[in-house]
């Protein structure tokens, strides 16, 4: 290495305003990182600005726009309703069979939608990832939040059926965000450990639909939880979308397969899938930009 | 050290690299081969130990020491591959260091390219608040600018109409325009001005000058020595992951310029001719220099003058033939020419094609005639394959191994001097008659 020295000298004194520095230090990261929450509060606006450009461009160029939000859930819906319950009859806990199963319809698209495009999130947005700085974590819970757009519509096809059915809401109503913050942290919590998977292996991305395609059978949404029997569904219930679910049913139509052990088990679930989802990705995040 | 912007001590950065398969020149052969690679994993399995990643790490950058003062300006200049985008985007903490620590002093803004995260759905004033947040704007600050973010990228009407509908030209001015805004303590650069047309290049250099002497800490890439030369106070050098030296721009420059060995040797490794493991390197590339009309060594050429180009490479394997190719590129990174040594693209039959080469060191010139080229800057990326009966096969291939700038002499102490647009200039016939009296 032949050194010219710097010419320490010639650095022409500019005129430096004093300000508070803060310093940051680059070096490799220790293993068993921790999530750095402070972050994430302030690069809140990133997020915002990656949430409303999601929500911007879902339904640009379509000529029906939000109306899709709308007419995707209603669709399915008449689909159910022919196959499950004129033709084969599933039995609903004496519900109308569209309504019923549009309240199990609901929460499991928003789960499903989140937990695919956020564990798309990585790849989808790599010119991101190469380019910028921002917390990773960010982008899978972008896409976790912005799927809440889709329910909302898709709630007002709920609430016509409802009044076609001549269901009564009630005030049990009141607790639907509780469920829906349940199916939010499985979401993310599957999507943060598949996110990070498939910066590395793009198998993952064709797992996706048969992963949620069992994980919707396991689910009781075109038919009651009510068939499972009553001693093995507290187990059934390590499944956070069956608590999800059901508590939806409850709220809406006044099921009553739900019990305390069930939304406890549930929870735990959710909780641990995000917990390690999220250590997970953090262990992996430092390599995102070199691997993708 | 209170006017500390940068603090740089011991950095180093590891890749892996996954290592290069031999070809599977046929369907059964990438059976075996699986068969034969699995049944190996399997036996490591069952006696416990499972290969880690196969593969080598190379190092990026190793031992990086160095510190810049608040309102300095850095230029860092090297070789392609030679570790500046590492160094960047470690920096601006896209990427961790393997090794050693890098403490920051304030605000990083990073821009590695022009336009990050530009949706094409979205009009131009929405761009304007994604790609300003993305650079690490807020809200407020992106409001307070926006009318001067616009008055610079002269979009004008175009601002609700979705950028996909843009030309690039626009485009590039509406990313520019809000990247140039970014006002953070310290900004890092990577060659984004190399974009755009020649008016906009000059207008980005001067909003680039006002940014580098309101007092920022601004460390900037490129590979086009002028505008280091004129942006910054001092420079930096990387040749294959180390600095190579450091100090003031001109000082730098001139040992960037005058080093004739810049990055060779460069081999070539043919699959095949051995296990993969050990193959054997058939071409070897010594050295690639630039000459003048006397035969030596040159960076500052006249553009009137024959320029050489000696491409010096060892072949280890009797009987093999090669082709061997220059490829020249401006100093905009555009493609200008190619030229190789083949009969039909040669003139006076200087070529060695479809003859056995024996072993020995091999000189290959090529003579670029004068009045071809423009005076500008130029490099030389060197290709050699093997010929292979009708096609050309596995390739060395040197990137930017030598650069030299070509100086228009006889009009430049004309006080009428004009620029002439392109990469090249040749020398055209011209005549200029009356065709009808008034």
């Amino acid at each position: 290495m032949s050194t010219i020295s710097p010419p320490l000298e010639t650095a022409e004194p500019r005129s430096l305003p004093s300000i508070r520095r803060e310093v940051l230090r680059l070096e490799p990261s220790q293993s068993g990182t921790v999530v750095r929450y402070a972050e994430l509060w302030e690069f809140r606006e990133v997020l915002y600005f990656i949430i409303w450009r999601d929500i911007k461009i879902r339904y640009k160029q379509t000529v029906l726009g939000l109306a899709w939000a709308v007419l995707q859930p209603a669709a399915t819906i008449l689909i159910f309703s022919v196959v499950f319950g004129l033709w084969v009859q599933l039995p609903t806990d004496n519900a109308p069979y569209a309504v019923f199963a549009l309240a199990g319809l609901l929460p499991w698209n928003f789960f499903q939608s989140g937990l695919s495009q956020a564990a798309n999130s990585l790849v989808g947005n790599s010119n991101l990832l190469t380019k910028v700085y921002f917390p990773r974590v960010l982008l899978p819970l972008a896409n976790v939040v912005t799927g809440l757009v889709d329910f909302s519509c898709a709630l007002l096809v709920l609430f016509a059926l409802m009044a076609y059915y001549r269901v009564s809401p009630s005030a049990r109503l009141l607790l639907l965000p509780f469920p829906l913050l349940l199916a939010m942290v499985a979401s993310l919590g599957v999507g943060l450990w598949l996110a990070a998977l498939s910066v590395r292996f793009r198998d993952v991305r064709h797992l996706i639909p048969f992963l949620l395609q069992i994980w919707m059978y396991s689910t009781p949404i075109v038919y009651p939880a009510s068939l499972v029997p009553e001693r093995l569904r507290t187990a059934y219930a390590l499944n956070p979308m069956v608590s999800v679910v059901e508590w939806f049913r409850w709220s809406i139509l006044g099921t009553h397969t739900l019990s305390a052990s069930m939304v406890l088990t549930s929870c735990l679930t959710a909780a641990v899938l995000l917990v390690t989802g999220l250590r997970y990705f953090r262990k992996m995040e430092r390599t995102f930009a070199d691997v993708i | 050290m209170d006017d500390l912007a940068i603090q740089v001590a011991g950095l180093g950065k590891r890749f892996r690299i996954a290592k290069r398969r031999p070809r599977n020149d046929t369907f059964r052969d990438a059976i075996t081969r699986t068969m034969r690679s699995s049944r190996r994993w399997m036996r490591d399995a069952m006696r416990g130990r499972i290969r880690r990643e196969s593969g080598e790490t190379i190092r990026a950058l190793r031992d990086i020491n160095f510190e810049v003062r608040r309102g300095e300006v850095l230029g860092i200049i090297g070789h392609n591959g030679s570790g500046k985008s590492t160094l960047l985007k470690i920096l601006s903490r896209i990427t961790e260091p393997s090794e050693g620590y890098a403490d920051v002093y304030g605000r990083v803004g990073s821009l590695l390219e022009v336009g990050t995260g530009f949706h094409h759905e979205l009009s131009g004033r929405e761009n304007i608040y994604l790609n300003g947040a993305m650079l690490g704007m807020r809200r407020a600050e992106i409001d307070r600018k926006f009318d001067q973010i616009v008055a610079f990228s002269q979009i004008g009407r175009f601002l609700d109409t979705p950028v996909k509908r843009y030309s690039s030209g626009m485009y590039l001015r509406l990313a520019f325009a809000v990247a140039a805004h970014l006002d953070t303590d310290i900004l890092v650069l990577d060659e984004v001005l190399a974009v755009g047309d020649h008016e906009f290049q000059k207008r980005c250099l001067a909003k680039m000058r006002e940014v580098t002497q309101s007092g920022r800490t601004v460390l900037f890439v490129s590979h086009g020595l002028d505008s280091v030369r004129t942006l910054c106070d001092r420079a930096m050098l990387l040749e294959q992951g180390q600095i190579a030296c450091m100090g003031s721009t001109s000082q730098v420059i001139d040992h960037y310029v005058n080093d004739g060995k810049l990055g060779v040797p460069t081999s070539l490794s043919v699959a095949g001719e051995s296990d993969a493991e050990g193959a054997i390197e058939p071409v070897r590339l010594h050295s690639v220099s630039v000459l003048d009309p006397a035969g030596n060594p040159a960076r500052n050429l006249d553009m009137h003058d024959p320029v050489t180009v000696r491409i010096v490479f060892e072949n280890s394997f009797p009987g093999e033939s090669y082709l061997v190719q220059i490829r020249l590129k401006d100093q905009y990174g555009s493609w200008v020419l190619s030229s190789h040594n083949e009969e039909a693209a040669t003139i006076g039959g200087e070529y060695f094609l479809l003859r056995p080469y024996p072993a020995g060191l091999f000189e290959a010139h090529c003579r670029i005639p004068g009045n071809v080229l423009n005076d500008i800057t130029y490099t030389v990326t060197v290709v050699i394959g093997r010929w292979e009966g009708d096609n050309v096969g596995p390739t060395l291939q040197a990137d930017h191994v030598a650069t030299f700038t070509l100086h228009d002499y006889s009009r430049a102490d004309r006080n009428h001097s004009r620029h002439f647009i392109g990469p090249v200039r040749p020398g055209l016939v011209w005549r200029t008659d009356l065709a009808e009296a008034a």
